[in-house]
């Protein structure tokens, strides 16, 4: 593989976790800060809402996630390595 | 998947090399199998033992068995409804008990230990072809869910309630065994990945927080595979009422 091919790899598999966990960091935050208030208007439902708000999370987080299987695929499995 | 290994200087992380085996034409990752079979073959044991001697009233396995029992079918009752979900219980309960113990089983047996030739052991669901293999099960489990308990109508679902929806649904149909597919590896992978980099950087004490944590999102992933799944299901059998 020449260096340019990884040089450039490498900076892209950064800039795919980089670039991806922008939008789910937003979208927890925004999540998280609902729970929050859902729990401070009615504490009773405690329960349930860190339920939905867990699978929630990892739904965002799977976004985040498909950023990494992008960075780990140019990283360990690259098609362009020749 | 064709994986070219190739190692990174900075990390000695063994990803995308396997422990080859030959079976006809194909070459099959032997280190996945060895460790699902580990899988199956504990989970077995626990139902065999557990169910071996039942009590009226249950202690022990037999108790933990129950508890697992009683969780997946409120789970898969409140997404399948209430007239469907006996047929589906195995198939929702069988996913979300091996990829539970698979996840857990890659992180708390000790596989580092048993030394393989090439590639190394692990969660079976740190490999993608695991995953999609689970994913397309569940893609043609709902087909058939729907086509068997509504024949030809089930298509109706493509086109309400707009013709306009039916390139979206069709688009659905091939990204909901990619999008379950990639999350489970993702984060499994990714679970092991951050393990392994922080003990590469500091042996002792430091991976362990990024362990529980790896812990903690594995039982969560086992729980989405299996709720989506159940839900992918209902979606099919659900019934529209006009």
């Amino acid at each position: 593989m020449d260096s340019i091919t990884s040089a450039a790899s490498v900076v892209a598999a950064g800039l795919a976790v980089g670039l991806g966990a922008i939008g789910p960091g937003i979208g927890q935050g925004t999540a998280a800060g609902g729970a929050v208030e859902g729990i401070a208007r009615q504490p009773e439902a405690e329960g349930k809402i860190r339920g939905t708000l867990l699978l929630s999370l990892a739904f965002m987080e799977a976004l985040t996630i498909y950023g990494l299987v992008v960075a780990l695929v140019l990283l360990f499995a690259n098609p362009f390595a020749g | 998947m064709g994986f070219l290994p190739f190692t990174l200087p900075f990390a000695e992380l063994e990803v995308g090399q396997h422990l080859y085996w030959q079976l006809g034409n194909l070459k099959i990752h032997g280190q996945v199998f060895i460790s699902s079979w580990v899988v199956l073959g504990a989970l077995l044991a626990l139902v065999v033992v557990g169910t071996r001697k039942m009590e009226r009233d249950p202690r022990g396995v037999q108790n933990l068995l129950e508890f697992l029992w009683d969780y997946i079918r409120d789970m898969a009752r409140e997404q399948i409804g209430e007239k469907a979900y006996r047929d589906w219980l195995p198939f929702i309960g069988t996913l979300f008990l091996f990829i539970f113990v698979s996840n857990w089983g890659g992180a708390l047996v000790p596989w580092k230990l048993i030394h393989l030739p090439s590639g190394e052991l692990g969660a079976p669901t740190a490999d993608i072809n695991t995953t999609v293999a689970l994913a397309l099960l569940v893609s043609l489990a709902y087909f058939y869910a729907g086509l068997s308990r509504k024949g030809f109508r089930y298509f109706e679902y493509y086109v309400e309630p707009t013709p306009i929806m039916l390139p979206f649904k069709i688009v659905e149909d091939f990204t909901k065994p990619l999008s379950l597919s990639f999350r489970l590896f993702g984060n499994i992978l990714a679970d092991e990945l951050v393990v392994a980099v922080l003990a590469f950087l500091v042996p002792l004490v430091v991976p362990l927080p990024a362990m529980f944590l790896g812990l903690f999102t594995s039982a969560i992933q086992a729980l989405i595979f299996a709720t989506l799944a159940a839900y992918y299901i209902g979606e099919a059998v659900h019934e529209e009422h006009h």
